[in-house]
């Protein structure tokens, strides 16, 4: 079997599994992962950004935000139906990420990373600062009623893991694509040598900001599916410990790998799962996680796989 | 405090917001000038400062109260205590983490953000959730005069127009700190060293400099900073295992707009920052301000990053 047939299969292998998994599970775990599959889906627009084009954000919270806020003041406000409020939610991401990627762009390296950061500081403030609207910390619910997309009501668990398998296994494949495209390959020569790239005549600029709204994008969707099939949005998902969860997940699973950002939300929900049984310190574990795989597995767990097993996972 | 200030006029409510800012940017200089001696020598921007600033209150509470005796016993104590502390725990992150991942400035941060959820969360672990108070060692309240023109200059003295000893000796005690830095830096043979080992790592090395030590001495000097900040703040606000967001956000804002690594510009901004975080609150919102605050050192990092007083590009 080929390269490209055999990462096929193995991804493909995992949208059935997860599939399949739906009929098995307890409640609890059915739940579980219904959220990590959205995370998940959080995560692969934030590895499209670090993993292929080598671009470190710390601010992916205000894309999430603006796709979970999009969506939910829409039908808090306007009384807009699911699906037209799911595509203001994924558009608002859109719009957000190619103006602070226009600005933030023209910085690099550390720069970017604080400059993001910052954007994202003033998003969260700004959620709120117009708490009349957002009811800012607090947050609101997002009734059952308001919540039946194409008369499937998602606040049911089934219709719930559904529409979560369906979310991640679309941008799953949707990036599977990608990074075999020419596109995703000149953000992969990027990621590897930037001079050498725009010495080649790619613009590299347009290529950046191309991966930044796309990962913004599918981070707003996130986003904005997150608050619709939990019912829920609050400032609490702007705040600068959801810009460093993808990122925590993305280092974990294998920056640069297709699978690696499901491993690492699936792990990463489980410990957090675990430790906070066991203390209100659960965030502890984020630290020492963070720290360990700097110190001793730069690549997470999908790199040593492509480094010691799958020398094809792409 | 609050109800007399509605009643107070314009301008004796601007010197006492004056007097209450310059309290706020003696204790931020301290804490950015902390930052920007990392960032100045080592090149890295350590996002765990905040929580050396939090180590220190916490752990100046913690000597104050194992002292015992008269509030100016255990002060002094915490005073030499908690900053010499915190520096040893920094240095010995440092040798442990930092050395390890060779000062890269992207792995840097991610490992800065773990040993920031570390420290917080064992902080919350051992101390626990509840703020606590230091005593001041002396707070006596001092009345403030405001001339009037009533047929000719006179002076009297609005109600609720003070300050306390205290604060004033917060103020005079960062002075003097600054100004031992700045000798440090410019008069010893050890400020020649980190200047050296700034200005070429490479070389300095090559003429037998061990910059590792050096490397260490300034990560623990950086902290122990941002901790004698704490200490001479904790007798006016109190210790919180969470106090560490709010000095990380300014220290960034004021070590951003001063320059990077700049020191005479760290401290000219802090005093900016500072000063017009207490009159800005007059007209404008908390919220609003750091809103506005947090967008222009973004937009300053976007499109001046020597900052706003550097003169040489960065």
């Amino acid at each position: 079997m080929s390269d490209a047939g055999k990462s096929l299969a193995l991804h493909l292998g995992l949208l059935a599994l997860l599939f399949a998994l739906q009929f098995v599970l307890p409640a609890y775990h059915h739940g579980n992962l219904s959220r990590i599959m959205v995370l998940a889906t959080y995560a692969i627009g934030y590895n499209l950004l670090f993993g292929y084009t080598g671009l470190l954000s710390l601010g992916h919270a205000m894309f999430f935000a603006a796709g979970m806020y999009g969506m939910g003041l829409t039908i808090r406000h306007l009384g807009l139906s699911p699906g037209p409020a799911l595509l203001i939610g994924v558009l608002s991401g859109l719009a957000l990420s190619a103006a602070v990627g226009a600005l933030a762009l023209r910085t690099a390296g550390v720069a970017f990373m604080i400059v993001t950061l910052m954007f994202a500081q003033a998003g969260y403030l700004i959620i709120l600062y117009f708490g009349d609207w957002t009811r800012g910390d607090e947050g609101f619910v997002i009734q059952q009623a308001q919540r039946v997309l194409w008369g499937i009501d998602l606040s049911q668990p089934t219709a719930r893991y559904f529409a979560a398998w369906t979310l991640f296994a679309t941008c799953l494949i949707l990036s599977l694509r990608l990074i075999r495209h020419p596109f995703g390959k000149t953000l992969i020569a990027i990621r590897e040598n930037e001079d050498r790239a725009r010495m080649l005549g790619y613009d590299t600029f347009r290529h950046k900001l191309g991966a930044v709204v796309l990962s913004g994008t599918i981070s707003a969707a996130a986003g904005a599916a997150y608050g619709l099939l939990f019912g829920y949005a609050g400032a609490s998902f702007a705040t600068v410990q959801y810009s460093i969860l993808p990122l925590l997940w993305v280092l974990l699973g294998g920056a640069g790998t297709l699978i690696g950002p499901f491993l690492g939300t699936l792990f990463t929900f489980y410990l957090i799962d675990i430790a906070s049984g066991l203390t209100t310190a659960y965030m502890l574990v984020v630290g020492v996680v963070l720290v360990l795989i700097t110190l001793f597995a730069r690549q997470g767990i999908g790199g040593e796989i492509r480094a010691r097993v799958w020398a094809w996972l792409p | 405090m609050e109800g007399n200030v509605e009643a107070m006029e314009f301008g004796p409510y601007l010197m006492l917001a004056s007097l209450e800012g310059a309290v706020t940017a003696a204790v931020l200089a301290l804490t950015a000038v902390g930052l920007s001696l990392v960032f100045g020598v080592m090149r890295v921007v350590n996002v765990a400062h905040g929580e050396f600033f939090m180590l220190g209150a916490v752990l100046a509470w913690a000597v104050a109260s194992a002292v015992g005796g008269p509030p100016a016993l255990g002060f002094l104590a915490a005073l030499l205590v908690a900053p010499i502390a915190v520096g040893l725990i920094a240095a010995a992150a440092d040798m442990t983490i930092l050395k390890r991942v060779e000062y890269d400035p992207e792995r840097t941060i991610v490992v800065t953000i773990g040993l920031l959820y570390i420290i917080q969360q064992a902080t919350l672990m051992t101390y626990g959730p509840e703020a606590r108070p230091v005593e001041p060692p002396f707070n006596a309240r001092l009345a403030l005069p405001w001339i009037t023109w009533d047929g000719g200059p006179r002076l009297y003295w609005p109600w609720g127009l003070s300050t306390t000893t205290y604060k004033l000796a917060v103020i005079g005690a960062a002075v003097a700190v600054l100004l031992g830095v700045w000798l440090l830096m410019t008069r010893t043979k050890i400020g020649l060293i980190m200047r050296a080992t700034q200005l070429d790592r490479e070389m300095a090395q090559a003429f037998g400099i061990p910059v590792e030590r050096i490397y260490a001495l300034v990560f623990g000097l950086g902290a122990g900073l941002a901790a004698l900040g704490a200490v001479l703040i904790v007798p006016i606000q109190q210790a919180h295992y969470l106090m560490g967001g709010d000095p990380l956000l300014l220290s960034f804002i004021v070590v951003i707009i001063g320059g990077l690594g700049s020191l005479p510009g760290t401290v000219v901004a802090a005093i900016l920052i500072g000063m017009s975080d207490g009159i800005i609150s007059v007209f404008f919102t908390p919220t609003l301000a750091k809103i506005l605050a947090t967008l222009l050192v973004a937009l300053v990092l976007v499109f001046r990053p020597q900052g706003l007083f550097g003169a040489r590009p960065a």
